[in-house]
């Protein structure tokens, strides 16, 4: 039972930049996993949808020729798991669009919704964290591009204007090239699941030692985070079981999760650190490594 | 002739059901229906000051405001028993339609009906109402003695019932100065059914009559509760239940007939439909109990359980529904699943409390009495050294077992052989000793639950139920069950108990599944895992008097030899050898202008016995320890339930408890914060294990013949669900030696009780 306005399928990106600015109550809508269930808890209502679903310009992913990896935002997550380019680069990201919800989710809800939806447990946010990707928005300003880091302003929030379409998801190709990473979600049960903590973490291995060390939370914060703090003492480390218990160490000194009824701080902090050591030692492993038992 | 009990026949529903032919209320809604929507109290223990509704009047489609002001000052018991016509054993009558005194988050205090669902729902968040509001009383511990939520119950308890057997407690003790002894707190939590369809009914007048058409288990009871809820006589109102999407006992219960009954009536007998959201469903129908035991337990050093002193807490609600039924139900099976050599006390109270209302759910209070019973069966073992299976072969019940108070006896008893089949399938002896002394963060565990089970209610409450079959002219038959198809099988176990006594193909008989009150003899319904125990017997009666006429009109025909009914048709009892067949003889017999008749028997099965169903629950876990997760590596239930009328039905009903056995166990809990809102109402944050979170379903079965079945049946309904809570609780005992006291066993329990035990460091790794 929807109470809705009205529902304006747009034909073109820039036809959907029209559609919202001339509304100013029109909002964008793409898959609808999260946009149907507010409106049905009685948020939104009345509101009038302009639908992106399925523009060509913004579905499917592309090799450039760069190398630079582009995810349109409009891509389901079933098919950024299958695509054949995502699974050779990025299998973290594929990997991470495997945990949302449910098959019949994942046929519908898009990449980029799930980021504009704003929220930290978007399983998608910490892999693309830490593949440094960047965001293409337009709107009737134009086009602007903005690092995935500076997305997220707060709890649903971004800073994504209300009559700008998220439009592509780019990931250079210096951020993957030689790069491994692996994404972990906890969750209370193995489907159907928001995450209670997900955590990605990617290396480059170069001799036995982590030369370069990126690393995302989903749910550590208010919005999805990178920990910089962490990454820097754990460059150049070995691949140590010791830079294992180090970097647990490091994170729960740096997240800053809080406690409510689905879990405690306490609780969150704990398998934040045994989360990154094995998202780490896969991480590694996929970079053809080991963990020496320092 | 073959046999068609224990075959196992595909669901005579099955094609319906997978094409979408068949038909759920919601299928059923007239052209000119109407909708409603509740208006629902935002804290949980207060008074209805004023109720304004100018707002909601101005949006498009509404059609009229109902107030808890407005509707006639009846109370009506909700329960689906049946009625009593002794005043004490009657259900307790505290249900408004609508009401002033607000006794749990969410209760009823007005509702809108509009031209659209949209426009009732919008209406229905407009609706402003005042409240004075008090403090929430979430405990039946605190609860009791506090400020009244019902006149009539001063200190909030509903009832307190005690169990006395041999010695007391204290005399006991005294007796054996060198027992154990143990003290323990056994909790467990507010969980949901759950049903995939969520409650909802039409309701509409024909002249000055109601008919209510509505997703129910009991259909029949329904109609009795509308009329006192409405003070209209009986015959005044028809009940229609088409088919249902499981009910899992919350339609056991009065959830919203009454209330759509009366709204029909404020707009002249319009169809007026409520249906209840799913997070209505969840927070405003029925929970299950959850329930609270002190334990104290006496044992000699060679495994006797000498005593126990049992103080059960069982929290209510804000209204009564099945009330103190379900719990002292517990303090039975806590009393029939063990010996005491020396005695035992039970005490149990139930207590109105300002937090969902808990009435029947599937097993009806044994999987929390379940809980305390197995979890310190394995907490003793653990103490004495001994394995938790040597213990309970050396207390269990026994063979020939007769309650002392209801007199209810265990007439097949397969309760050891179901522990040894478990005990092989999953090489419990070798496990149990491959798993001690594990180190590291990863470990496995097996454990294990027995239980014991009723069928039926006899001799507690009335067991009645009626059968009507009838020969159609083709040799087929009709048969009007008063029980009620729930997802369960039923109507298909039904057809082939038909197909058996008569001798016909199960294609010949044609089950009216749609029970309407007009029409059907009269069954209590499908709760108490009685149907094909108790509706069973008077199906089997009823088929055997037609039989008997069917025969008896052969013989008219055929002269004075011993027939008998086979393969569709009328043989000579001694060489089988055809005679009519069944359709030429249902011709004859219905168009003769020598003598017509009308082939049809009824039969109103008075069930006057009971008998124990038992069975037990093995599971191996493995625990990862750092991540305070637990998955489930295999499970089996083996149940010891009597002949099994169609195997593959018997399983699946056994998958389906298992499964909501495991989400009590690990995941399921309806929590309320401090104001007693619930907070997780809806199925994303409500965990309740999705097909991942499985693994296979191992059943098994040791099926004895129960002199007392109508075909040696004996309970299966709900039995599945009670020992897999247990049995994973005690796996994991066994995989880390720490002992969780509560349900479920989730992440965040997990994390706690593993620091307090050293397993790992506060905010740290795995020591």
């Amino acid at each position: 039972m929807f109470d809705v306005g009205s529902f304006y399928r747009a034909q073109s990106v820039e036809d959907a930049v029209r559609a919202l600015a001339a509304d100013p109550c029109a909002l964008p809508v793409c898959g609808g996993t999260d946009l149907w269930v507010r409106n049905r808890e009685g948020r939104d209502s009345g509101a009038s949808y302009v639908s992106i679903q399925g523009l060509p310009e913004i579905t499917g992913v592309r090799l450039d020729p760069d190398g630079d990896i582009v995810i349109g935002a409009a891509t389901c997550f079933r098919d950024v798991a299958e695509d054949p380019i995502v699974q050779k680069f990025i299998p973290m990201l594929g990997e991470a669009a495997e945990e949302v919800g449910s098959p019949q989710i994942r046929n519908v809800a898009t990449i980029g919704g799930n980021l504009c939806n704003g929220a930290t447990s978007a399983d998608s946010a910490p892999s693309l964290l830490i593949l440094n990707a960047l965001l293409v928005l337009k709107g009737s300003g134009g086009e602007r591009r903005i690092p995935v880091e500076e997305f997220h302003t707060g709890p649903g929030r971004t800073c994504r204007l209300r009559e700008e379409i998220l439009c592509e998801i780019r990931i250079p190709r210096s951020a993957y090239q030689n790069r491994h990473g692996a994404y972990i979600k906890y969750g209370k049960r193995n489907a159907m699941e928001i995450a209670t903590l997900g955590c990605a973490a990617l290396v480059h291995l170069k001799e036995q030692k982590l030369a370069e060390v990126r690393i995302a939370y989903g749910v550590a914060a208010p919005t999805p985070v990178r920990c910089g703090k962490t990454e820097e003492i754990l460059t150049g480390l070995p691949a140590h079981r010791e830079t294992l218990e180090r970097a647990a160490q490091c994170i729960r000194g740096e997240i800053t999760p809080r406690s409510s009824w689905r879990a405690s701080r306490e609780f969150r902090l704990h398998i934040a650190g045994e989360m990154l050591k094995r998202a780490l030692a896969e991480a590694i492993r996929r970079a053809g490594g080991h963990i020496d038992e320092a | 002739m073959r046999m068609r009990i224990g075959e196992s026949l595909i669901r005579v529903d099955a094609h319906a059901k997978v094409t979408g032919q068949a038909k759920f209320t919601g299928d059923l809604l007239p052209r000119d229906c109407l909708y409603a929507a509740i208006v629902h109290a935002d804290c949980a223990n207060g008074r209805v000051l004023s109720i304004d509704g100018s707002a909601a009047e101005k949006v498009p489609g509404f059609v009229q405001l109902v107030t808890s002001f407005d509707v006639p000052d009846t109370r009506f018991p909700t329960a689906g028993h049946p009625w009593s016509v002794e005043k004490a054993h009657q259900d307790i009558a505290d249900r408004p339609l609508l009401t002033k005194r607000v006794r749990l988050y969410g209760d009823y205090v007005a509702a809108v009906i509009g031209e659209t669902r949209l426009a009732a729902k919008k209406a229905a968040a407009l609706v402003k109402v005042e409240y004075e509001t008090y403090p929430p009383l979430l405990t039946a511990r605190e609860a009791l003695g506090a400020t009244p939520l019902h006149e009539e119950f001063p200190d909030n308890l509903i009832a307190h019932s005690r169990i006395r057997l041999g010695m007391s407690y204290d005399e006991a003790k005294a007796s054996e100065p060198e027992a154990l002894e143990f003290v323990k707190r056994y909790d467990t939590q507010i969980v949901q059914h759950c049903h995939l369809e969520p409650a909802q009914s039409l309701a509409y007048m024909e002249g000055e009559r109601i008919v209510v058409v509505s997703s129910t288990q009991i259909p029949h009871i329904i109609r009795r509760i509308v009329s006192q809820a409405l003070d209209m006589p009986m015959g005044r109102i028809r009940v229609i239940k088409p088919c249902i999407g499981g009910g899992f006992g919350n339609k056991q219960d009065a959830l919203v007939e009454p209330l759509a009954a009366y709204l029909t009536t404020r707009v002249g007998g319009r169809p007026v439909f409520l249906e209840l959201s799913r997070e209505e469903t969840f927070t405003d129908t029925r929970v299950r109990h959850p329930m609270s035991f002190d334990v104290k337990a006496l044992v000699r050093r060679d495994g006797t359980l000498l005593a126990r002193k049992v103080e059960g807490w069982s929290a209510q609600g804000g209204y009564a529904s099945h009330g103190h039924s379900v719990v002292a139900n517990s303090a039975s099976a806590i009393k029939q699943l063990y010996r005491d050599a020396l005695g035992l006390e039970c005490d149990v109270r139930t207590v109105y409390t300002t937090t969902p209302v808990a009435g029947a759910m599937r097993a009806y209070g044994i999987p929390q009495a379940d809980f305390l019973t197995e979890s310190l069966s394995d907490d003793i073992a653990l103490v004495l050294g001994m394995d938790p299976i040597e213990f309970r072969m050396k207390n269990k019940v026994e063979a020939g077992y007769v309650d002392p108070h209801s007199g209810i006896t265990f007439h097949s008893y397969g309760l050891e052989a179901c522990i040894e089949k478990g005990r092989a399938a999953f090489d419990w002896d070798k496990k149990r000793i491959a798993y001690s002394n594990q180190q590291g963060p990863i470990r496995r565990g097996v454990g294990m639950a027995m239980f014991i089970y009723k069928t039926g209610v006899h001799p507690i409450s009335l067991e009645t139920a009626g059968a009507r079959v009838t020969l159609n002219q083709d040799g087929s038959v009709m048969v009007q069950m008063g029980a009620t198809e729930i997802g369960q099988g039923a109507d298909t176990v039904f057809t082939q108990m038909a197909a058996q006594v008569l001798g016909i193909s199960p294609h010949k008989v044609h089950l009216v599944s749609t029970q309407d009150t007009d029409i059907a003899p009269y069954d209590s319904g499908a709760y108490a895992s009685r149907q094909t125990y108790v509706s069973g017997g008077a199906l089997k009666r009823a088929c055997e008097m037609l039989k008997e006429k069917i025969i008896g009109y052969a013989r008219e025909i055929l002269g004075d030899v011993a027939l008998d009914l086979r393969d569709d048709g009328v043989v000579e009892a001694d060489t089988g050898v055809r005679k009519l067949t069944l359709e030429e003889l249902a011709l004859e017999a219905q168009y003769s202008l020598r003598r017509s008749e009308h082939l049809t028997a009824e039969y109103t099965n008075n069930c006057k016995d009971n008998t124990f169903s038992s069975g037990v629950g093995f599971v191996e876990v493995e625990v990862d320890i750092p991540l305070c997760k637990v998955k489930v590596l295999r499970i089996l239930n083996v149940h010891d339930s009597g002949v099994l009328i169609n195997p593959q039905l018997a399983a699946a009903q056994v998958h389906g408890g298992m499964s909501m056995g495991m989400g009590y166990g690990l995941s399921e809990e309806l929590l309320l914060d401090q104001s007693g809102r619930p907070l997780n109402g809806n199925l994303l944050d409500y965990k309740l294990p999705t097909a991942m979170d499985h693994p296979d379903l191992e059943t098994d079965f040791v099926e004895l013949v129960d002199p007392t079945g109508p075909f040696g049946n004996k309970a299966l309904g709900e039995p599945p669900a009670i020992p897999p809570a247990p049995a994973i609780r005690n796996a994991v005992l066994h995989a880390t030696g720490v002992a969780v006291d509560s349900l479920p066993l989730s992440p965040q329990k997990l994390y706690e009780h593993f620091v307090r035990a050293g397993l790992i460091r506060e905010g740290e790794e795995h020591v």
